[in-house]
C-alpha cells in the first residue's frame, strides 16, 4: 500500500475470540494480563474506538473501565487510562506498563481485596482481524484527500492503530505514504494527532482539515 | 423467491453488503454443513432457516442436516441441557449410554462429507467421533451457558468438545476454559421475517382487538414461554404496582406448553394470579404466531423481559428493533442488549420493574429516544447480516488458525 506511488485504502473486519480467562479481582486481572496473548492486550485497549457508542465511554481502555465500574478503584482506573498509548511501539511494552501500574498499586494498597459482583467479572477476549483492500486507490496526495471523506472507521482503525502498534510500523500508514511523496511536514502533522484522544470520526475530520489547509479537499 | 443479501441493503446499506460479498468471495464453494437436533421449533432451527439460504446466496455450499433420535434420547439431552446450565438434574450412566447409542446410529446413517462441519449444541456433539485425519474442520456451536455446568455431564462432554477445531459461544460469560480456540458470535434477529418486519397500523390494531386489548390505552407486554425463569408472576406484581398510579394493560404472551409439564403448571399459576383483572391478557399462542407476536410488540408501549435467569434472550432485540424501550432482568444476554438508561432499564425486582415502567409511561419523549437507541443498537450488533458475516469470518479463521491479522490479498 505504501512504497508505491499510489495509496490503496484497506479495511478490516474482526471476529472476536474468547480466551476463557476471567478475573474477579486485581490479582486475577494481573494473572490474566501475564498469561494472555498480545492480541488480547491490543483488543482491550483499542476495540472501544470501533464500537458504536451512544455517549462517549468513561474510558476507552477496558481494564480502566472495569477497574472503575466493577472494583470502584478510581485512582488506579485513571492511572491506567492515562497511559499514553502513542508512546508505545509494541504491544509487549504496553503490557509491561499496564502490569507495572497494577503491581505498583497493589504494593501500595496490599490489603485491597475488592471483588467484582457476580456477573461483572472481566473476561479476556481478543480479536482476529481480516484485512482486505477496498479498491479505493489514491493517485497522489490531492486525490488522497478527495477520497478521505468516504473512508470508513474500520479503514482508519487499520491504518492508524493496527499498522502502528500491531504491525509495529512506528507511524500510521497515511503519514508514511505522504512522507514518501515528499509531504514530510503534513506527514508529521498527521502523525502528531493523537488518535487515542478523539473518536475515529473526529480523527478523520482533523486529517481532512490538515489537507484543506493545503488546498486539498 | 430465494432470499439474497441485497434484500437487506435497505436496512444495512449497500456498502456493508458489498463488503460481506467481498469477504465471502474468499471462501466461495466451501462445503459448510450445519447439524442440529431439530428442523422446526426453537431458536437454533429459526437461526439456521435464515442463515443457510443467505450463505448459499454468497456462493458458499451451505447445508443443514438434522440428527435422528427417539424420545428417550431427547429426554437425556434435555437433562444434559439443564445440567450444563447448572440446574439440578440426575445424570445416570444409563443416560450416557443412551446418548452414545443414538450418536452411534447417527454416525452410521449421516453423510458427514464437507469442508467445515458446524455442530450445534450438545445433542449432536458426539458426532465428532467421525473426525479422521483428513481436511475436514469441525466446530462446536454452543448456544447455552456452560460456565457453571454439573460436573458429571461436563466430564462426559468435554473430551468430545476438545476434539473440535474450535467452539463458538454467544457471549464471554457463557464460555469456559478449553484447549481449543473459542469464538464469540452473538445470536441475531431477521429484520425481514414475519416476527420483525414492518407492519401497518391497521394490522397492529386488528391484532390487538382480536385479543381483546384496547389499542388506545398503554400496553405493557412480555413475550416469553411460561417458565419460572422468565418470572411472569413478578411481571404481574410489577404491573399491579404500576396500575395503582397509571392506567395500563398487561399482555403476557407465549407459546403453548403441551410437552412441558412445568410450563403447564406455571401457566396455571399465571392464570390464577391474573383472574378477575380484565386488563391482564394471558395469551397462549399456537405455533407459527410470528405475525401476531410482531403486532403485539409493535402495539405495546413498553416491553418487559424480566427474567431471573436467561440464555441470550433474543426477545429483547426483537422488541428493541421495533423501537420499544425494554425493562429487562440484569441476567445473561439481556445485559448485552439492554444498555441501562440508554435502550431501556436493567432491573433486579418487581419494584424496580414497576418504578422504571412508571418513569417511561409518564415520559413519551424518553420512550421515543430509548426506542430509537434500541433500534440502532440492534442494527449495529444483532442483525442476521452480522451473523452471516461472522460465519464467513469463521470459515476464513479456520483457514488461518495461527494469525492474529489475516491479510486477504
Amino acid at each position: 500500500m505504501t512504497g508505491d506511488s499510489t495509496f490503496e485504502f484497506y479495511t478490516e473486519r474482526r471476529l472476536i475470540q474468547l480466551t476463557g480467562i476471567s478475573a474477579r479481582n486485581l490479582s486475577e486481572l494481573l494473572a490474566g494480563l501475564e498469561r494472555v496473548g498480545g492480541s488480547s492486550i491490543f483488543y482491550h485497549t483499542h476495540h472501544q474506538y470501533l464500537a458504536h457508542h451512544f455517549e462517549k465511554p468513561l474510558f476507552y481502555n477496558d481494564f480502566a473501565l472495569w477497574i472503575s465500574e466493577a472494583l470502584q478503584l478510581d485512582v488506579l482506573a485513571e492511572q491506567l487510562a492515562a497511559i499514553d498509548l502513542l508512546s508505545f511501539s509494541s504491544i509487549r511494552a504496553l503490557r509491561e506498563e499496564i502490569i507495572a501500574k497494577i503491581r505498583g498499586y497493589l504494593a501500595e494498597n496490599p490489603d485491597n481485596g475488592r471483588t467484582a459482583p457476580p456477573g461483572d467479572e472481566f473476561y479476556f477476549s481478543r480479536s482476529k482481524s481480516f484485512v482486505l483492500p477496498t479498491g479505493n486507490i489514491a493517485q497522489d496526495p490531492a486525490d488522497f484527500f478527495r477520497r478521505l471523506p468516504q473512508v470508513t472507521n474500520e479503514s482508519l482503525f487499520y491504518h492508524f492503530f493496527e499498522a502502528r502498534l500491531r504491525l509495529e510500523r512506528n507511524t500510521n500508514d497515511f503519514s508514511r505514504w505522504l512522507a514518501d511523496r515528499g509531504e514530510t511536514e503534513l506527514a508529521r502533522e498527521i502523525d502528531s494527532l493523537d488518535p487515542y484522544l478523539r473518536s475515529l470520526d473526529e480523527l478523520k475530520a482533523d486529517i481532512i482539515e490538515l489537507g484543506a489547509k493545503r488546498g486539498w479537499r | 423467491m430465494a432470499v439474497t443479501l441485497e434484500d437487506y441493503a435497505g436496512v444495512i446499506g449497500h456498502a456493508v453488503v458489498d463488503e460481506i460479498r467481498a469477504l465471502a468471495q474468499r471462501v466461495r464453494g466451501r462445503r459448510f454443513k450445519n447439524i442440529n437436533s431439530t428442523a422446526v421449533g426453537g431458536g437454533v432451527a429459526e437461526l439456521l432457516t435464515r442463515i443457510v439460504p443467505l450463505l448459499a446466496d454468497l456462493g458458499i455450499d451451505a447445508t443443514w442436516d438434522v440428527i435422528k433420535g427417539n424420545q428417550a434420547f431427547f429426554e437425556v439431552t434435555k437433562a444434559f441441557h439443564n445440567a450444563l446450565q447448572g440446574k439440578p438434574e440426575t445424570i445416570t450412566d444409563a443416560m450416557l449410554e443412551t446418548y452414545l447409542e443414538t450418536t452411534e446410529t447417527n454416525l452410521r446413517s449421516m453423510n458427514l462429507d464437507a469442508d467445515v462441519i458446524l455442530i450445534h449444541d450438545p445433542q449432536p456433539a458426539g458426532l465428532i467421533q467421525a473426525r479422521g485425519n483428513d481436511h475436514r474442520r469441525w466446530v462446536w456451536r454452543c448456544h447455552v451457558d456452560i460456565s457453571n455446568p454439573q460436573r458429571k455431564v461436563w466430564d462426559f462432554l468435554q473430551p468430545f468438545v476438545e476434539r473440535y477445531d474450535g467452539a463458538i459461544f454467544s457471549m464471554p460469560d457463557f464460555a469456559r476454559q478449553l484447549s481449543i480456540p473459542q469464538y464469540m458470535v452473538p445470536p441475531s434477529i431477521d429484520p425481514l421475517s414475519d416476527k420483525n418486519r414492518e407492519l401497518d397500523e391497521e394490522e397492529i390494531r386488528c391484532t390487538l382487538e382480536r385479543f381483546g386489548i384496547d389499542p388506545r390505552r398503554p400496553i405493557l407486554t412480555q413475550i416469553s414461554r411460561f417458565d419460572r425463569f422468565k418470572d411472569p408472576l413478578g411481571v404481574i406484581a410489577a404491573y399491579r404496582m404500576v396500575r395503582k398510579r397509571f392506567d395500563c394493560q398487561l399482555v403476557l404472551a407465549g407459546g403453548g406448553a403441551t410437552d412441558d409439564p412445568e410450563g403447564e403448571e406455571v401457566l396455571q399459576q399465571v392464570r390464577e394470579e391474573a383472574a378477575g383483572d380484565p386488563d391482564i391478557h394471558v395469551l397462549e399462542l399456537p405455533p407459527f404466531s410470528d405475525l401476531a407476536i410482531n403486532a403485539l410488540v409493535r402495539g405495546s408501549t413498553i416491553v418487559f423481559q424480566k427474567s431471573i435467569r436467561e440464555g441470550f434472550g433474543l426477545t429483547v432485540s426483537e422488541a428493541l428493533w421495533k423501537r420499544k424501550p425494554v425493562i429487562g432482568g440484569a441476567v445473561g444476554g439481556i445485559k448485552l442488549q439492554v444498555i441501562n438508561g440508554v435502550t431501556g432499564y436493567l432491573v433486579h425486582s418487581p419494584e424496580g420493574a414497576a418504578y422504571r415502567a412508571l418513569e417511561l409511561l409518564g415520559n413519551p419523549e424518553l420512550r421515543r429516544v430509548m426506542g430509537e437507541n434500541g433500534y440502532q443498537h440492534v442494527k449495529q450488533n444483532f442483525l442476521v447480516t452480522r451473523h452471516v458475516e461472522d460465519a464467513v469470518l469463521l470459515l476464513l479463521a479456520l483457514d488461518h488458525p495461527d494469525e492474529d491479522i489475516v491479510r486477504l490479498w
